[in-house]
């Protein structure tokens, strides 16, 4: 309890730190992912080839595994970042997530109802105006909640950035546990409590939202 | 594929199909020149050259069998143990809380066990398996377990929770009505359906608990990723790219067969007459029905594949 109250200014900057990879990967992930999405269900043969295999490869490969590449491998095809730490595992979080974003994405898409598509089609929209004009709009509703559960994975997904050199609140307790075993227990706790902070209002939030689109239906 | 996203565009006509055509072409031939690139750029830092020796002939005296040994029989091994040692424990364990949150008439302790697989659910693996080594004091391989328990317990808890709430309301109202007690009905009538249901997100959770043995990495525990770095640390830097190679193939081939596995068992469990029909329909199972499909969103696989109503 001690060392957690007074080593409270240095786990506020680790707490930051998580969230700022959260908020920073999970935007480029949302891109990305959507992207990807509308090429899964894209009528070009090849884009949905390229996105099958890209979640199919990312999804099957252990986070550790990407910040593993992007830290020790990389170098060796040319890309060296700059200093190491918050950039790699900033690509390693958003190449990871992405996948996932794609696949609670389609999701959304399938759960439109056939007759949406069809009555834009019908009115003669291409696949374009359908997906975005029809289909998206509706589609995000329903994948709310899915891509709040992935954001919520997201969250914790960050702590595998404390074994690639950054700091963050996972990385803060290993150092704090390290100094002060005794206090262990109580350092668990309060950054415990600091991802409970951030995931369990996320996870509220998904379920009312999905009780909304329930209605909705 | 064709049959759940074909609704969004009309079949082609013949000009559709010539440009079609067209687009096709051009977008294999981008990205066939994207890879040639970065195949060029590979070659260029020398990816391609004598370092692949380190796989059949390696440096330092060593042989390809001590490297291949390494590999696969340590540090495969270890991964495959750690899992093998935490997926039965955490079936166990979750199975038991979502049982007690279901069929414990006390309120006080479904309620524990509601709030015990919220928390469980809401921390980091990593921080999990960093309680177990620095604070309890484990070994790197118990450190492990413990954190993949902990969290896929929950998981599992979780999973299996929405297959109870998906059942038909007469499976537990039958099992109550010959005179089991509320705990009896749902190990006996309810547990074993709901598991039935919910096959296919356990065996995709399976993908995710092997992922994560990849965190032992981070506590010290020498597992395959482990032991690429360690070899790498022997031979060089120079050698790393094969070595990496190697185990990212063993890691994604062995997932990718667990999620075959997870897709086949769905696409059996929709053909198949005995399993209990999850009721997205009437306003008492939508909970679970929808609960289900999140996890099956969240997975990747299940129920979420088909288009609705």
């Amino acid at each position: 309890m001690q060392t957690f109250i007074e080593e409270f200014g240095f786990i506020w900057g680790a707490f930051l730190a998580t969230l700022s990879l959260t908020a920073l990967s999970g935007i480029l992930a949302l891109v990305a992912g959507t992207v990807l999405a509308a090429f899964r269900v894209s009528p070009i043969g090849p884009l949905r080839t390229f996105a099958t295999v890209y979640v199919e490869i990312v999804r099957n490969t252990p986070l550790t595994l990407m910040f593993f590449f992007w830290v020790f491998v990389a170098p060796a095809f040319g890309f060296v970042f700059p200093q190491l730490g918050f950039w790699p595992a900033i690509v390693s979080l958003s190449i990871y997530t992405s996948a996932f974003v794609c696949e609670a994405m389609r999701s959304g898409i399938n759960s439109v109802g056939i007759g949406q598509a069809e009555a834009a089609r019908s009115i003669g929209f291409t696949f374009g105006q359908t997906l975005t004009q029809v289909v998206l709009p509706q589609a995000w509703r329903s994948a709310i909640p899915p891509l709040i559960s992935v954001l919520i994975a997201l969250t914790k997904n960050t702590s595998v950035a404390a074994g690639f050199a950054y700091t963050e609140l996972t990385a803060s307790s290993q150092r704090l546990m390290n100094a002060n075993p005794v206090d262990g227990l109580w350092i668990f706790f309060g950054v415990g409590l600091m991802y409970l902070v951030i995931t369990i209002p996320l996870g509220v939030l998904a379920g009312r939202i999905e009780k909304k689109v329930a209605f909705a239906r | 594929m064709s049959s759940e996203s074909s609704v969004l565009y009309d079949a082609p006509g013949p000009k559709a199909i010539r440009r079609d055509r067209i687009y096709n072409i051009v977008f294999t031939l981008g990205f066939l020149a994207l890879f040639g690139y970065l195949a060029y750029r590979m070659y260029q830092n020398g990816i391609f050259d004598e370092r692949w020796l380190v796989l059949t002939d390696p440096p330092k005296g060593q042989s390809a069998g001590d490297v291949w040994h390494s590999l696969l029989a340590r540090g495969l091994v270890a991964t495959l143990t750690a899992a093998a040692i935490a997926a039965p424990i955490a079936l166990l364990i979750g199975g038991s809380l979502s049982v007690v949150r279901r069929g414990a008439t006390g309120r006080v302790l479904s309620g524990s066990a509601a709030v015990t697989t919220e928390l469980a659910r809401g921390l980091p693996v990593l921080l999990l398996m960093f309680l177990a080594k620095l604070v309890f004091g484990w070994s790197p391989l118990w450190s492990v377990v413990f954190g993949l328990v902990v969290y896929n317990a929950a998981v599992v808890a979780e999973i299996l929770r929405a297959g109870l709430a998906a059942l038909p309301k007469g499976q537990r109202e039958a099992g109550l009505s010959i005179g089991l007690s509320p705990m009896r009905t749902t190990v006996l009538i309810e547990l074993p359906q709901a598991v039935r249901i919910m096959l296919p997100a356990l065996v995709s959770q399976l993908v995710v608990l092997l992922k994560d043995t990849s965190l032992g990495y981070i506590v010290g525990y020498q597992e395959l990723l482990r032991v690429v770095k360690l070899n790498r640390d022997y031979f060089g830097d120079y050698y790393l790219v094969p070595l990496f190679f190697v185990g990212a193939i063993i890691y994604i081939l062995i997932n990718l067969s667990i999620s075959r596995l997870a897709i086949w068992l769905e696409g059996r469990m929709r053909r198949s007459k005995h399993v209990a029909k999850k009721d997205d329909g009437s306003s008492a199972m939508h909970e679970g029905g929808a609960e289900a499909k999140r996890y099956a969103a969240n997975t990747g696989y299940g129920t979420g594949g088909t288009p609705g109503p």
